[in-house]
């Protein structure tokens, strides 16, 4: 794990800015290290500069201030092909008038290197992704998984120690990407390169990450271990874009160490855990993720501030039951309770009282 | 694999259908025939549709161009006209020395065509092959017309001694079968001689050779000049913003929209010596006032011209293909190690081919047959084989000879499209 102060660091960006127009910036000074053999991935809806952070770390793409550091050398003045980076596109990118064979020779041809040289490696790039057999086929005769392991299998072949990966499951099926997810996790793991991931799909970056970074606007607004993201967001944005949460505005009534109590707009009092929230008096936006929400008393804290909650619908959906509350004059507060034996029946129009533990409930920046 | 399509699949589903032998429906009939009935009468109606193309089609073009061809080889203005003559030549064999029957049925045909006054036509037919004999025959039909006496041979030779002439006698002889290869052999420089064996014409009247290899070779050039100016035109158009390429798309267009005329015109009053361009160089002090280059009515001016006339045929095609080539190949290219030029050269530049053969084809073809702006900025230097095509069409009025031109031209270019499908595959040819 490398932390911001951390001087060795694989890639660093420093204060890196960018725009495209003169006008506004689409990345907006961002600075992040990423350690040797790290998988960090990038997160964030589309706009939000994470592509262009990676365009600029490949080379297609220059940065208008700061510098990025590729093992400790700057590389804004080094073109895309000096600087020994594999990437993966979106559309894979796999050159349509050449074989799968001469996709994976293209890289090691230009390092000139020897054809029995060649062919060793990219046997072994292809066994590695159990491609062997289709060094003579050509892409538009793949299917799309086949080709995303070729692409895989090209930006591996020529030993890069940095991976771009640029949203590379986004055209395949759910099923496909979740194998291909745990593919991609393995080879990082068993050969130890550092990746770079780009995706707008949070449960992809949760699966495969060492870290997170969630970007909005220009700006990384959460950088963390994927559990610390989804259990610890810092900010309403993460929140809201990491998993399904319930958001409760209100105004901090009470605030002490890392306790708070929260009075909603419908004048109930709940409890809080503070985040980003220094006064009393403040407004908030208090977020609780929905498999955290409690409707048996024994389950909560003794203590605990318990809200009015009728029940609207329940919708089965196997493992869970989706039960969806009006709670403090709002329609859409969610409560997931696990399918088990005997769990207790909640029918619509039901009232009951909803609770939580103070912990899981965030006090954050009001949106 | 579509199991649908696969008859064994089909097979086990079908109850009424034996397990060998031919598919059946429910009822019994074999499905072939019933899927050929269904659709008859969509297929009825879409022809009715195409029916008044076929028709204009084969009206205006098919059966012209048809017929057209057929001159290159059928000239029956002899034939006709001359029966006893042709057919006195058709039972003796070549080498024969005409005999007084020759002579007889010469000046009987003679009579006959002058009476019905298509002498004319017998004298330009053998004019094609012995120049300056039309007059020969016209003048001794109007005097064979006021009566002729036996022996003939001395009769025909007292109105004019030129009828002795072997040479005459050759041309008679070839012209008196109505199919003919002599078209096709003029076409090649070649002719027959007194005694029918194919032999080169003299080397100052070896005129088409010449023509057809100046023709294929302007063609390649201008063909290439289209490629290295419009590819990086085409590339821009595909890579700039909409709006931008937009604009530049109107620009490339706009000769498309300009009368041909006033284009070629255009480039007179830039080309020729006392123009624009001999002026600025003049001005500039790059050449002397008596220096003044010859841009046009030559060579040079046919190929600027045509150039600039056939750019947008280059251009569009490459132009279609390099917009659907995604900037990420190039980009991949990059990132696994190549230098810009080696990514074009090896990832960028082969996805276009298929544009290019047809840019390249469409151009070259058109530059083959392109007749305008030669004949208006050419000289006699600039000149194609389409304008010796048009001369016998409009002034010889040999329409045998421009038809065996025209047809070794249209042969020539089907070869060529032959070799670009056996090379590239048509299929591979994108127009836009």
């Amino acid at each position: 794990m490398l932390d911001d102060t951390h001087g060795d660091a694989f890639v660093a960006f420093e204060h890196v800015q960018k725009s495209y127009d003169g006008k506004s910036l689409v990345v907006k000074d961002l600075n992040l290290r990423i350690g040797k053999g790290e998988f960090l991935t990038m997160l964030g809806p589309s706009g939000s500069g994470k592509t262009t952070c990676l365009m600029m770390l490949a080379g297609f793409e220059t940065a208008t201030h700061g510098e990025i550091l590729l093992d400790g050398r700057p590389i804004n003045q080094v073109p895309p092909h000096k600087r020994g980076i594999g990437m993966v596109f979106q559309n894979y990118a796999l050159f349509p008038h050449m074989t799968v064979g001469e996709n994976l020779s293209f890289p090691l041809e230009v390092r000139g290197m020897s054809k029995s040289e060649r062919e060793t490696r990219i046997k072994r790039a292809l066994d590695m992704v159990q491609m062997g057999a289709f060094a003579n086929r050509r892409p538009a005769q793949l299917s799309g998984g086949q080709q995303q392991r070729i692409a895989l299998a090209r930006a591996l072949v020529f030993d890069p120690k940095l991976v771009l990966m640029d949203e590379p499951l986004g055209a395949l099926d759910k099923q496909l990407r979740e194998h291909m997810q745990f593919e991609i996790k393995q080879l990082h793991e068993t050969l130890g390169i550092t990746v770079v991931y780009v995706t707008h799909d949070q449960g992809e970056a949760l699966t495969m990450s060492d870290r997170v970074a969630v970007f909005n606007d220009g700006r990384i607004q959460q950088l963390a271990p994927p559990a610390e993201l989804y259990e610890r967001p810092e900010n309403s944005f993460v929140a809201q874009f990491i998993g399904e949460n319930n958001k409760l505005q209100g105004t901090i009534e009470e605030l002490s160490g890392d306790k708070a109590l929260v009075r909603l707009g419908s004048g109930e009092l709940i409890d809080a855990t503070p985040v980003n929230v220094t006064q009393k008096g403040q407004p908030t936006l208090v977020s609780i993720r929905p498999e955290r929400v409690e409707f048996k008393p024994e389950m909560m804290p003794a203590d605990a501030h318990l809200v009015d909650a009728t029940v609207r619908d329940v919708i089965y959906m196997g493992d869970i039951l989706r039960v969806r509350l009006h709670v403090a004059g709002s329609d859409e507060f969610v409560m997931k309770i696990r399918n088990t034996l005997g769990q207790t029946k909640l029918s619509p129009g039901q009232e009951i009282k909803v609770g939580w533990h103070p912990a899981d409930a965030r006090a954050l920046d009001p949106v | 694999m579509a199991n649908a399509l696969d008859p064994h699949a089909a097979i086990a589903t079908t109850a009424s259908g034996a397990p060998d032998g031919p598919l059946r429906t429910a009822d019994g009939k074999p499905l072939a025939r019933a899927l050929a009935r269904s659709q008859a009468r969509a297929k009825r109606r879409a022809f009715w549709l195409v029916l008044p193309l076929l028709a204009f089609i084969l009206l205006t073009f098919a059966i012209p161009i048809g017929q057209m061809l057929q001159r290159s080889f059928y000239n029956a203005g002899f034939s006709d006209n001359m029966p006893q003559l042709s057919q006195w030549f058709a039972e003796n064999p070549r080498g024969t020395d005409p005999d007084e029957a020759a002579w007889t049925a010469l000046a009987q045909d003679l009579q006959a065509s002058a009476e019905a006054r298509t002498i004319g036509t017998v004298g330009t037919r053998i004019n094609y092959d012995v120049p300056g004999t039309r007059s020969l025959f016209t003048s001794t039909g109007r005097q064979v017309r006021r009566g002729v006496e036996p022996p003939y041979q001395a009769a025909l030779l007292e109105i004019d001694e030129k009828w002795g002439e072997p040479r005459l006698w050759s041309a008679m002889r070839e012209a008196s079968n109505p199919v003919t290869t002599n078209f096709y052999l003029a076409s090649v420089d070649r002719t027959r001689n007194d005694q029918g064996e194919i032999v080169k014409v003299p080397e100052r009247q070896q005129i088409y050779g010449t023509l057809f290899a100046r023709t294929f070779w302007l063609s390649l050039l201008i063909t290439a000049t289209t490629f290295i100016l419009g590819f990086p035109i085409a590339h821009l158009l595909a890579t700039l913003p909409m709006r931008k390429s937009n604009l530049l798309m109107i620009l490339v267009l706009l000769p498309f929209w300009t009368s041909l005329l006033v284009r070629t015109t255009s480039w007179m009053v830039l080309l020729q010596q006392q123009g624009v361009i001999n002026d600025i160089l003049v001005w500039l002090g790059l050449i002397g006032n008596s220096q003044r280059l010859q841009m046009i009515y030559n060579q040079t001016g046919t190929i600027i011209a045509m150039t600039h006339i056939l750019l947008p045929f280059m251009v569009l095609p490459l132009y279609s293909v390099m917009r659907t080539i995604n900037p990420s190949y190039v980009r991949a290219a990059r990132s696994l190690g190549a230098t810009s030029w080696t990514a074009f050269r090896r990832v960028y530049f082969p996805q276009t081919l298929p544009g290019l053969g047809a840019g390249a084809l469409l151009v070259f073809i058109l530059a083959v047959g392109y007749y305008i702006t030669p004949a208006l900025v050419g000289g006699s230097s600039g000149q194609l084989i389409s304008n010796m095509i048009a001369m016998h069409m409009t002034d010889t009025l040999n329409w045998s000879m421009a038809a065996a031109l025209a047809s070794l031209l249209l042969g020539a270019v089907l070869i060529l499209y032959w070799l670009y499908d056996k090379l590239v595959g048509i299929d591979n040819l994108k127009l836009g």
